[in-house]
């Protein structure tokens, strides 16, 4: 069996031949000693896989890794020695794009990164432009971002619980949340005409007015949703074989996740209460009351709870901001050609996934100079490795589920 | 008629055990065509009920409401390509689903649909069926080695482990069932499948009744076996989707996947034949003990025409609610022809339950006592049919390592436990 791993172009070919005689051992197809390897497949001790050690190329097409991400395992039987993840199957490149388009135009592709959460990828990238420009949307505009983000978070929190219980095996909860997940694609769809990359937000506001009912809309969505949490809640949070599978499974530490960066769920799972939200507010969120829901062992469980309790959070503060949104403009005076001050700005929000920070570089022209997407995705993916290290090939699919992870955003 | 055909009405036997070889090659071919069917009928219902239990609709474009879907599928899978990978073996790869297959059905020739409606009746009936049904392993892991794959070859180690410490926990669970038919005055015991039912008949009780709770737990031990054993979910780990893309049969397409589908859901049926012989009175209809009175064996004999009729009777509601649109003539015209033959079925089932009424023994009556049996038995089956189902609806998927735990740690020190409570049971009883 050959145990070839043709991965990042690092082949025997490739490389300087003075580096090809100090490893002679090497048999030449076998291609497994990358420099930058997570594996530790080139140890001078030990050249060549075990007996009871196999390669496995998980991804870039297979059911569970939630898009393309390719991992590569390295298992002695199914228990995982080490991971891989190989990214860049969905790079398109929205970075370079951003520097290629004005301001306004640039908008739209945002949308793109994590299209599960589009309405909050466009609220950071409209709120770092309007840092750049020193423009304060409106109070209603703010408060129509608050719901339309918050009913974003409901949707993308849904679509990961039903994958992530597919992953683990439990196929209803899957059609569920889509069906709930709907009715908010259904208030999104009326409101902007779009039901995933919606482009709700313009800089310094909002393009549009609510529609009519909208108010009495999202107040029904919320009675029709709350009892369809506990519904999810009864299928899975005291099942025996969901807790097995999820306890104790992923687990990792606070000071981990901040060593690596990894922030929004998976940082407060760990026991860490840090919320963008609550400590830097953006949009209008220090005008509303809710909690930040945190865990204690950092663990998938956790992980999933947290999630349940912001799906709570999220409807509280939609209901408050239903119920206050004030009168007024939605549009602040922005002029027609958006032509920023030289300077940078680095703004973030609290995406459902994390951490989305956009650093923005203006030369005064009309196009960005540069745009650097701080995705939390492709950060939080990064605690994979540590993550699943010694546990088996059946807990690295839930601990990739649990990261929540949309490789539009990892690949950009 | 010749004697060899007409002998057979009269007797008591089993026409293996009577050596009549014209009956039994006609049992062999209805049970090789009826478990077809059966798996094809559990494909639509699995899909059905599912989605359902998914709020979907499941299958409803071939046929009304997706009836002829199995059809159609398999019309679809004998046409595909049929592919083998060029680094795989060959010929294992090629006899591999025919093993399982083989297996799955080899089994029903003990199986007992009455006390003369098997095929034969060994001896050694229950060691027969564990030993024969595990062969299918075979199957498996045979077919995860030849595809010379990773996932494939991780399924298959995968399945063969569960099935070896399943096996286990399983058998000592029959064990402690096979030692409760020895509780009779002259206290000998019997593995042959029709004289575990007789030894239910004759106690007057269900074994998963008797020494409450001793043979319910025994039954519960076999029943989350059998789960484990026809690998599906909540145990489905040789398969896990999510995980192996498609675990041993991740480089099979076309016929060759359908056989291992066929084996898989036809092994289902058998290992619920095995729980409903061993501890659900087999082909016995309900409380034959408590309601014994002839006229209740009528009533219960009105049974099968009366399902009958009552699927009819669905088909006729499915017909009057179809859209009143030309597209759905045809299939209107062909549910209302199910209607048809349902309702036919029903009423020849009734005039014959009327007709077998006299409790003298006309062909009629023992014609009619067949059908019994076999209703009874089917609707058993049906009924763990639906729960394999069930439980694949709502439960998420174990683990590897905690599967093993609970198969050794959990379910073969209970399964030991019962079976030595048993034996003391028997003797404090007797």
């Amino acid at each position: 069996m050959t145990m070839t791993v043709p991965a990042q172009g690092h082949s025997a070919k490739d490389r300087p031949k003075d580096e090809m005689k100090e490893t002679p051992n090497e048999v030449p197809n076998r291609d497994l000693s990358h420099s930058d390897s997570h594996l530790d497949l080139d140890t001078p001790e030990k050249p060549y896989l075990d007996a009871n050690e196999l390669i496995i190329n998980m991804g870039p097409q297979h059911p569970a890794t939630h898009g393309v991400l390719r991992v590569i395992l390295k298992l002695d039987g199914e228990k995982v020695l080490g991971t891989e993840c190989v990214i860049g199957y969905l790079h398109r490149g929205v970075e370079k794009i951003g520097e290629n388009r004005t301001y306004a135009m640039f908008n739209p592709y945002v949308d793109r990164m994590d299209y599960v959460s589009a309405v909050s990828n466009g609220l950071g990238y409209c709120e770092a432009v309007e840092k750049l420009l020193d423009v304060e949307a409106p109070a209603r505009a703010k408060y129509i971002r608050v719901i339309l983000a918050e009913l974003n978070r409901m949707a993308s929190h849904q679509l990961w619980l039903g994958t992530h219980a597919l992953d683990i095996g439990a196929m209803t909860p899957l059609f569920y949340t889509f069906r709930d997940r709907e009715e908010i694609l259904k208030i999104f769809e009326k409101y902007c005409g779009a039901r995933l990359t919606t482009h709700a937000f313009r800089i310094g506001g909002c393009q549009y007015e609510t529609y009519a009912g909208f108010e009495k809309e999202v107040k029904n969505f919320l009675k029709f949703v709350a009892p369809k949490i506990d519904e999810y809640e009864e299928l899975l949070t005291t099942n025996r074989i969901w807790l097995q599978r999820t306890k104790n499974v992923g687990v990792i530490s606070a000071a981990d996740c901040v060593a690596l960066g990894v922030t929004g769920p998976v940082l407060r799972a760990s026991g860490k209460k840090w919320d963008l939200r609550k400590a830097q507010p953006y949009a209008a969120y220090s005008e509303f009351d809710f909690e930040v829901p945190t865990g204690e062992n950092g663990d998938t469980y956790d992980r999933y709870l947290v999630r349940m309790a912001e799906m709570r959070q999220s409807l509280r503060i939609i209901e408050q901001a239903v119920n206050g949104i004030p009168e007024g403009p939605i549009m602040a005076k922005v002029p027609k050609v958006i032509k920023p001050p030289v300077g940078e700005i680095y703004h973030s929000i609290e995406a459902p996934k994390g951490e989305l920070g956009f650093f923005i570089v203006s030369d005064g022209s009309i196009q960005p100079y540069r745009v650097r997407v701080r995705p939390p995705s492709f950060v939080n993916l990064q605690a994979l490795d540590l993550m699943v290290r010694g546990l088996l090939v059946a807990d690295v699919i839930a601990v990739i589920g649990t990261i929540d992870i949309v490789l539009g955003e990892v690949d950009r | 008629m010749p004697n060899f055909i007409t002998s057979y009405f009269g007797s008591t036997l089993t026409p293996g055990a009577a050596g009549n070889q014209f009956w039994a090659l006609v049992y062999v071919f209805v049970i090789f065509t009826g478990v077809s069917v059966a798996v094809m009928a559990m494909n639509w219902l699995e899909r059905k009920a599912l989605a359902h239990f998914q709020i979907r609709l499941g299958p409803m474009r071939v046929g009304p409401h997706g009836l002829l879907q199995p059809i159609a599928d398999a019309i679809k899978l004998a046409l595909k390509e049929d592919i083998i990978p060029s680094e795989a073996d060959q010929f294992i790869f090629w006899v591999a689903p025919l093993i399982g297959l083989l297996a799955a059905f080899t089994v029903y020739t003990v199986i007992p649909f009455g006390p003369s409606e098997a095929v034969s009746d060994m001896n050694i009936g229950i060691l027969f069926m564990l030993g024969v049904s595990s062969i299918g392993v075979l199957g498996i892991v045979v077919a995860g080695w030849a595809s010379n794959s990773h996932y494939p070859l991780i399924g298959a180690l995968r399945s063969s482990a569960q099935m070896v410490s399943y096996e286990v926990a399983m058998g000592l669970a029959v064990v402690s069932a096979v030692l409760m038919t020895s509780m009779n005055e002259k206290g000998t015991g019997t593995l042959s499948m029709i004289g575990i039912v007789q030894a239910q008949q004759q106690q007057g009780i269900w074994f998963i009744f008797k020494f409450f709770p001793l043979g319910f737990i025994a039954f519960a031990i076999f029943a989350i076996a059998m789960i484990a054993e026809t690998n599906r979910a909540p145990f489905d780990m040789a398969e896990a989707e999510s995980e192996l893309t498609a675990g041993y049969h991740t480089e099979y397409s076309g016929l060759r996947w359908s056989l291992f589908m066929l084996a898989e859901y036809a092994a289902m049926i058998a290992v619920s034949s095995i729980a409903i012989t061993v501890w659900l009175g087999g082909w016995m209809r309900p409380f034959p003990n408590l309601l014994r009175a002839p006229a209740w064996g009528f009533i219960f004999s009105l049974f099968p025409g009366l399902t009958f009729a009552g699927l009819a009777a669905i088909a006729v509601i499915g017909t009057i609610r179809m859209p009143s649109h030309s597209f759905f003539k045809v299939q209107r015209m062909g549910l209302a022809g199910f209607a048809a033959v349902l309702g036919l079925i029903a009423f020849l089932l009734l005039v014959l339950a009327v007709a077998g009424r006299s409790p003298d023994a006309s062909v009629a009556a023992r014609f009619n006592a067949g059908i019994g049996y076999v209703y009874w038995f089917v609707l058993k089956i049906a009924v763990f049919m639906y729960l394999f189902i069930w439980y694949r609806a709502t439960w998420p998927r174990y683990r590897f390592d905690q599967l093993m735990r609970v198969g050794w740690k959990v379910l073969l020190p209970i399964s030991l436990g019962v079976l030595i409570l048993t034996a003391i049971a028997g003797v404090v009883v007797s």
